[in-house]
């Protein structure tokens, strides 16, 4: 088709060459190898999301008592998020995350860059051993985690209380104003040896010879650990804390097994739980689909916040 | 946001292959001192007795009568050695329904994670190896995909399955665990590093089709980064839970997390789940950790996916 029109082409090409057809061929190619993974991204990723904020837009009214005659669906505006936003639990919700944030992520990440430190040292023996053990509990699910803690949480069960009241102390990891931190202590055990895995790769990719000089300059441990070590393992510090920052706003299996053991984990201690809370416990999708925007839209800010801040302390 | 992902993955990828055979260089020489190496080594183990404890005392737990649970020191095993019993309790109660959990889950995690690595293999390599309109569009959007973390479309999807009648269904758990946005990334960049165009013009002289070229050469070179996205998915979709939480009532459809906290939600009435979920745990940990172990290697740097808790 494409040789016909040319002026020349009835007389030199008829048939497209193979070059063209190759070329052709090629333009497809990319499209057929990229369908599987395309319609199933649109499929359970952007049709879903774009569900979500039109839902979060939308009214949903029942006619009649019941609903029995029927329901009209119009569209409410901001009506969805200020519902979402006047709902003390959730504010306080969102206000408990970040604390413990701030907390947790903190010590997790001096924790892991700490073990990350040790382990890449000259004075740590068996470090295969060490690395395979904080990474173990990695492969261990969120809730099965949690279950396993729970049971050392429970009094009757745990011998971590009986230790305790040998020593005279009170342990008590279920109460309201330590539950958070028996979650925080879950979440930290889980992903530690994770983190640390990530670092000690960037830590291996240092040349040795940035080591031989240092030793030449008769440059000791902690010079080392700060002019080399922590410039360099920068980026992948700041990517596992923004992936941390993301995931304790997604904060949901941890606590909501917990609740099972502990009455002062309430239906809306998180803001995934609350979500899910209003979804399914108060069959209220649309104000549900608003908590949901939210929540994506406080991590967003919070983990583009942090990128900012870390790019300029770098300039 | 995306901008410390595409700049610290391909360090790390590239330089993998050839760190692994690398032995392991200290950072202070070896001239580490006596005292400094015990110091460090007793850090180490104290740490190491926090990370192993729980699975030290469900192992030990697993051992005991419901009534020793409550009687003795959950840190040493009890006069009553109970494992064999519980163990069987465990595959048998509700005519073996942890058997069917667990297999539930191995097939999520398994067929999910199998397509998942071949269809973002596939379009990773199809954005790296080919010009066409588009490309960057798509790319961009799939990078978007990685930044949403997985609980915000869990309720979103459940809305667009129980229009379509797909909710409480095998299918319901299995299609959103076959698309790995994180996988397509690092295939994209690793086959940009690895792939070689020459290769795929002496195919493509040889007379072999497009799609043919990505199965012959692509998915073999491919292959050590093929293995990374492999474990990452089945790792995610065995941690899943608030998507299975959110899709399935029927119990027979359960994957195992969702059926050990269906028994631990149980214990208040009737104390033998206590017994019964000891044991599930343990049975479902010992995979799990020998996998960690030795999988462990194959854990590589800059493939920071996976922290949604």
């Amino acid at each position: 088709m494409t040789s016909t029109s040319t002026q020349e082409g009835s007389t030199a090409v008829v048939a497209p060459t193979a070059g063209q057809k190759r070329h052709r061929r090629r333009m497809w190619a990319p499209w057929a190898l990229l369908a599987p993974f395309l319609i199933l991204f649109v499929f359970t990723f952007v049709l879903p999301i774009l569900i979500a904020v039109a839902q979060s837009f939308t009214r949903v009214t029942r006619q009649g008592v019941f609903g029995e005659k029927g329901v009209t669906t119009g569209f409410a505006g901001f009506d969805n998020y200020l519902q979402a936003l006047a709902n003390q639990n959730f504010i306080a919700s969102i206000g408990r995350m970040l604390l413990f944030g701030v907390v947790q992520v903190t010590v997790m990440m001096v924790l892991c860059t700490v073990l990350a430190l040790l382990l890449e040292g000259a004075a740590a023996r068996r470090p295969g051993f060490f690395r395979a053990a904080y990474f173990l509990p990695y492969g261990i699910p969120g809730v099965i985690a949690t279950i396993l803690w729970s049971f050392l949480y429970v009094p009757g069960l745990s011998p971590l209380i009986d230790i305790g009241a040998w020593f005279g102390v009170e342990l008590d990891f279920l109460g309201p104003s330590t539950v958070l931190w028996s979650i925080a202590n879950i979440v930290t055990w889980a992903y530690t040896g994770y983190n640390m895995l990530i670092i000690v790769a960037q830590l291996k990719t240092i040349p040795n010879d940035v080591y031989e000089a240092a030793k030449v300059d008769g440059a000791g441990w902690w010079p080392v650990v700060r002019s080399i070590q922590l410039p360099l393992i920068r980026p992948a510090l700041i990517l596992t804390t923004v992936f941390s920052i993301i995931g304790t706003l997604q904060l949901f299996a941890e606590p909501q097994v917990l609740q099972s053991v502990s009455p002062a984990i309430d239906s809306e201690y998180t803001p995934n739980l609350s979500a899910y809370t209003t979804a399914f416990a108060y069959n209220d999708y649309n104000v549900a689909a608003a908590q949901a925007v939210l929540i994506a839209a406080v991590a967003f800010i919070l983990s583009f916040g942090f990128l900012k801040l870390t790019n300029r302390r770098s300039k | 946001m995306s901008a410390p992902a595409q700049q610290s993955a391909p360090t790390a990828t590239a330089s993998a292959p050839t760190q692994i055979r690398r032995s392991r260089r200290r950072a202070g020489g070896s001239s580490a001192s006596r005292g400094s190496t015990i110091l460090v080594t007793g850090i180490l183990v104290v740490v190491a007795v926090y990370f192993l404890m729980p699975v030290y005392w469900v192992i030990v737990a697993a051992t005991k009568t419901t009534q020793d649970l409550f009687a003795t020191n959950g840190f040493w095993f009890s006069s009553d050695f109970a494992l064999l019993s519980n163990v069987r309790q465990v595959l048998t109660y509700g005519d073996g329904i942890f058997v069917r959990w667990f297999l539930n889950s191995m097939f999520y995690a398994g067929v999910g994670a199998l397509l998942a690595t071949y269809f973002a293999a596939a379009a990773g390599y199809a954005l790296a190896k080919y010009q066409f309109r588009g490309r960057e569009a798509v790319f961009g959007v799939v990078l978007g995909g990685v930044l949403v973390p997985g609980t915000a479309t869990a309720l979103p999807l459940f809305l667009l399955f129980s229009k379509l009648g797909f909710t409480n269904s095998y299918w319901s758990v299995l299609l959103p665990s076959l698309v790995s946005p994180f996988g397509l990334f690092l295939c994209r960049i690793y086959a940009e590093a690895t792939v070689d165009d020459a290769l795929l013009e002496a195919a493509r002289i040889d007379g072999a089709s497009e799609i043919r070229i990505f199965h012959a050469v692509g998915l073999h070179v491919l292959t050590p980064a093929l293995v990374t996205v492999f474990l990452f998915q089945l790792v995610g979709i065995w941690n899943n839970y608030f998507l299975p939480l959110v899709m399935l009532s029927d119990e027979n459809l359960y994957p195992i997390t969702l059926g050990l906290n269906n028994w631990l939600s149980q214990v208040d009435r009737l104390p033998e789940f206590y017994q019964l979920t000891t044991g599930g745990v343990l049975l479902s940990v010992i995979p799990l950790a020998i996998a960690m172990i030795v999988l462990q290697r194959y854990w590589r740097g800059g493939l920071t996916e996976g922290s949604v808790k």
